[in-house]
C-alpha cells in the first residue's frame, strides 16, 4: 500500500501541475455541459407561430394576443385550411400552430370548457416539450382570466395536446443525466488512458516496471487519483445542472454516489484497457473517443431510444455501461427511485467496472513478461 | 547458495531472445564479476538494451539463463528486481516533479521506510550535486544533472548490480567525465555495474567490455586483451589531402588488409608487421597523394569495434554464399 500510495502522490502532483490534464479533467466537463446544454435548446422563444382562428371573436382574439405578448411565441402566419396548415409546418415556416374553433367564445360565455388545439413540430423532442409547457400555460392563464371570479372549477379552457412527428415525446430533462454519463466517460476513460500512455512514451514507465511493483499497487495508485477527481468532476457536472437547467434530485444522494463511483470505476478500467494497446498518445486518445465517445452517445439510450434500434444494436447495448448508468441515473435523480430497485443496473455497472480492471491488470501484468 | 558465495554477479548463459522471426540476442554468454564495470559496446540495435531488459527481469528470455546476484532471472523476476538498480536508456525521470519528489517517488515504489529514504535522499543530493536545487522541477535542470538525478534514483535502494543503459547518451564530455567518476566510486564500493555505451572513451574505463554485433558476442576481454586481435597487423595512420583517393589507392596495395575512415585520418591495418608506415607513405606519395603526416599507432577500441563488425560481415557472407 506504501507503493500505491508513492504511484497516487506522484500522480496528483503531476496532474497539479499539468494544465492540460486539470483542463481535461475539470473544465471540460463544465464546458461540455454548457455546449451541449444550450445547444439543445432548453430555453425557446420566438418559437414561429401560425394561427387558425375560426371564430373570431373577442375572446379567441385574446387568446391569440396572450400567445404573442407572451414573447415566447412569434406570430408568422394565419392559416385558413388543413391544407395550409400542414404546408406551413413542412416548410418550416412555422413550429406551431394555434386553431382555435368556432363557438369558442360562446363555448366559454356558457361555460363549456371549449377546446383549443395546438400542433407542435415534434421533430426535435426536447424543444417540443418545453413549446408545448409554453402553450399549455399560456392557455392555462388564459382561460382563468375569461373565468368569472365566482366560476365553477373545471377548468374554462382545456388543453388538448398533439405533437406531430414524435409521438413518442421525451422530457428535456431525461437528457441531462445521458449528459452526465457522456461527459464523465469521455473525460474519465481519456484521462486515464493518457496518463498512462504518456508515461510509455516518456519512458518513465519502463523505469517503474523495473522496481519491485506489483501490478496492483501500480493499477491502484494510478487510478485513485483520477477516481478522486473524476468523482469531483461528477458532482460539480451535477450541481450544475441542477442550477442551470433545473435538474431535480428526488432520490437519495448515497445511491447516486454509488452509481457515479461504479460507473467511473468502469470507464477507468476502460482507459487502462486502452492504455495497455495503445503505444502513442494519439492512438491513445483516438481509442478512447472510439470506445467511449461513440457507444455513450449513440447506444446508451441517451439519444435514441434503445428499444427503437435494430434488434443487433439492441443487443450490443448490453455491452454499454452508460445503458446501465442512464437508467439508474435517471432513476434517482428524476424518479427518486430507492437503490434497491436498481440492482440489476448496479449489478452490470459492478460487472462491466470489475471485467475492464480485471483485463487491464491482466494484461499490464503480461506486458511486462 | 548465496549471492556472496559466488564471485560472479551475473552469469549468462546462451541467452537468445526472439521478436517473431528477427532475433534480437543470440545466444550469448559471459559472466560479470562483483564489483566489477563491465562495458556493453555494440551499434544501433545491436541488442544491447534487450540483454539488460531480459537481466533485470523485464523481458522473459526465449531461451538460455541468467542469474544476477545469485538468482535465476527467469524464474525468479521479482526478487531481482530489488537487487538491481536500473537507469534506463532515456534516463527517465518525472519532468513535472521536483527533484525532491522525483527522490520521494522512486524511493516509495522501492518500499524504502521514512527514516532510509531520508538517508539515501541525503546521500543522492550530495552525490549528484544537487544540494540548494531540491525544489526545481527535473525538467528545468541541465542535462548532466538530470543524469545524475537518474542515476540517484536507481541506486536508492542499494543495489548490488547496478545495470546503466547509455546513461550519457547526449551529455556534454565534463558531465560525462564526472559521471564516470560516479561509477568509479560505485565500483570500489563494491557494485557491479553493467553499462552500454557508444563513446568508445568510456569503454576504455571499463575493466572488462563485450562487443556485440547482431545480436551475437562477438569479442570480449579487459580492452587491452581484445586490442590483441591487432597483434602481428600494425595500424598506420596517414592524414592527407584526398582521403577518399589515399583510401582507394592504399586498398590496392598486397600489403593493407583493409582501411577506415577516423575523423580526417584514414587508418590502414596492414597484413604484414615487416611494412614500415613510411613505405606505405612513400608509395601513396608515388602516386601522387599529398601525405601530411604518417605514423604507426596503436589500436582504439574504435579499431577493435570496426574489425570486430567487419569479420563478422564477412563470416555471414561466407554462410550465406
Ligand atoms: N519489443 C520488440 N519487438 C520487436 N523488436 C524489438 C523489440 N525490442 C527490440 N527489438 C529489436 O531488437 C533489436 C535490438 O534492439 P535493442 O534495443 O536491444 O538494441 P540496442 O543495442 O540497445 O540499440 P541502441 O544502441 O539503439 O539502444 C533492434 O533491431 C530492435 O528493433
Ligand atoms: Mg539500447
Amino acid at each position: 500500500m506504501r507503493k500505491a500510495f508513492a504511484v497516487g502522490r506522484k500522480e496528483l502532483r503531476q496532474i497539479s501541475r499539468d494544465r492540460r490534464t486539470l483542463l481535461i479533467l475539470v473544465f471540460v466537463p463544465a464546458f461540455f455541459l454548457l455546449l451541449y446544454g444550450y445547444a439543445l435548446n432548453w430555453d425557446i422563444r420566438h418559437v414561429t407561430l401560425a394561427v387558425q382562428d375560426r371564430d373570431g371573436t373577442p375572446e379567441s382574439r385574446a387568446l391569440v394576443s396572450a400567445f404573442v405578448n407572451s414573447s415566447y411565441f412569434d406570430r408568422v402566419a394565419d392559416a385558413y385550411s388543413p391544407d395550409e396548415i400542414d404546408r406551413l409546418l413542412d416548410l418550416n415556416h412555422a413550429r406551431a400552430v394555434l386553431i382555435i374553433p368556432e363557438g369558442f367564445g360562446r363555448d366559454l360565455a356558457r361555460r363549456q370548457a371549449p377546446e383549443v388545439q395546438v400542433i407542435i413540430n415534434g421533430e426535435n423532442a426536447n424543444t417540443a416539450t418545453t413549446v408545448m409547457g409554453y402553450a399549455a400555460n399560456i392557455i392555462r392563464s388564459a382561460g382563468a382570466t375569461f373565468a368569472p371570479a365566482a366560476a365553477p372549477s373545471p377548468p374554462p379552457v382545456s388543453v388538448e395536446p398533439r405533437i406531430w412527428y414524435n409521438p413518442e415525446l421525451r422530457s428535456t430533462l431525461f437528457l441531462v443525466p445521458g449528459l452526465i454519463a457522456y461527459i464523465l466517460m469521455i473525460t474519465a476513460v481519456i484521462s486515464t488512458a493518457i496518463s498512462i500512455v504518456r508515461e510509455k512514451e516518456v519512458g518513465t514507465m519502463e523505469q517503474v516496471r523495473m522496481a519491485p511493483i506489483d501490478t496492483f499497487s501500480f493499477v491502484v495508485g494510478k487510478t485513485i487519483p483520477y477516481f478522486l477527481i473524476s468523482l469531483a468532476s461528477a458532482a460539480l457536472i451535477v450541481l450544475a445542472a441542477m442550477l442551470l437547467f433545473e435538474l431535480p434530485m428526488r432520490g437519495n444522494w448515497i445511491a447516486l454516489l454509488v452509481a457515479l463511483s461504479l460507473f467511473i470505476a468502469g470507464a477507468l478500467g476502460t482507459g487502462l484497457v486502452i492504455s495497455t494497446v495503445a503505444d502513442t498518445q494519439q492512438v491513445a486518445f483516438q481509442a478512447a473517443m472510439l470506445s467511449s465517445f461513440l457507444p455513450t452517445l449513440m447506444l446508451s439510450g441517451f439519444i435514441f431510444p434503445i428499444s427503437s434500434m435494430p434488434q443487433a444494436l439492441q443487443i450490443v447495448t448490453y455491452a454499454v455501461p452508460a445503458r446501465y448508468f442512464l437508467i439508474a441515473l435517471r432513476g434517482i435523480v428524476l424518479k427518486g427511485t430507492s437503490i434497491w430497485l436498481l440492482l440489476p443496473q448496479m449489478g452490470a455497472l459492478i460487472v462491466y467496472a470489475a471485467v475492464m480492471l480485471g483485463l487491464a491488470s491482466v494484461r499490464l501484468a503480461r506486458e511486462s513478461r | 547458495m548465496s549471492a556472496a558465495a559466488t564471485a560472479n554477479a551475473i552469469e549468462v548463459r546462451q541467452l537468445t531472445r526472439r521478436f517473431g522471426q528477427f532475433v534480437a540476442v543470440d545466444d550469448v554468454s559471459f559472466d560479470v564479476r562483483t564489483g566489477e564495470i563491465f562495458g556493453f559496446l555494440g551499434s544501433n540495435g545491436a541488442g544491447k538494451s534487450t540483454t539488460i531488459r531480459m537481466l533485470c527481469g523485464l523481458l522473459q528470455p526465449t531461451s538460455g539463463t541468467a542469474t544476477v546476484g545469485g538468482i535465476d532471472v527467469r524464474r525468479n523476476p521479482e526478487s531481482v528486481k530489488v537487487r538491481i538498480g536500473y537507469m534506463s536508456q532515456r534516463f527517465s525521470l518525472y519532468e513535472l516533479l521536483t527533484v525532491d519528489q522525483n527522490i520521494r517517488f522512486f524511493g516509495g515504489i522501492y518500499g524504502l521506510a521514512e527514516a532510509r529514504l531520508a538517508e539515501r535522499r541525503r546521500f543522492v543530493i550530495d552525490m549528484a550535486g544537487l544540494a540548494g536545487r531540491e525544489t526545481t522541477l527535473a525538467r528545468d535542470l541541465a542535462g548532466g544533472w538530470r543524469q545524475r538525478l537518474a542515476l540517484g534514483c536507481a541506486i536508492l535502494h542499494e543495489p548490488a548490480i547496478l545495470f546503466l543503459d547509455e546513461p550519457t547518451g547526449g551529455v556534454d564530455p565534463i558531465s560525462r567525465r564526472q559521471f564516470w567518476r560516479l561509477i568509479d566510486a560505485l565500483s570500489q564500493a563494491g557494485v557491479t555495474v553493467l553499462v552500454t555505451t557508444h563513446y568508445l572513451d568510456e569503454a576504455e574505463r571499463c575493466h572488462r567490455v563485450a562487443l556485440i554485433h547482431a545480436g551475437r558476442l562477438a569479442a570480449m576481454g579487459t580492452p587491452t586483451e581484445v586490442k590483441q586481435v591487432f597483434a602481428g597487423r600494425p595500424i598506420v595512420e596517414i592524414r592527407a589531402d584526398q582521403a577518399v583517393d589515399a583510401m582507394r589507392l592504399l586498398e590496392a596495395m598486397p600489403a593493407v588488409e583493409k582501411t577506415s575512415l577516423f575523423g580526417t585520418a584514414v587508418h590502414a591495418v596492414l597484413r604484414d608487421p615487416a611494412v614500415s608506415a613510411d613505405a606505405v607513405a612513400d608509395r601513396l606519395r608515388a602516386q601522387g597523394i599529398q601525405v601530411e603526416a604518417v605514423a604507426t599507432v596503436a589500436p582504439s577500441l574504435e579499431d577493435v569495434f570496426l574489425d570486430v563488425i567487419d569479420r563478422a560481415n564477412a563470416a555471414a557472407r561466407g554462410t550465406a554464399a
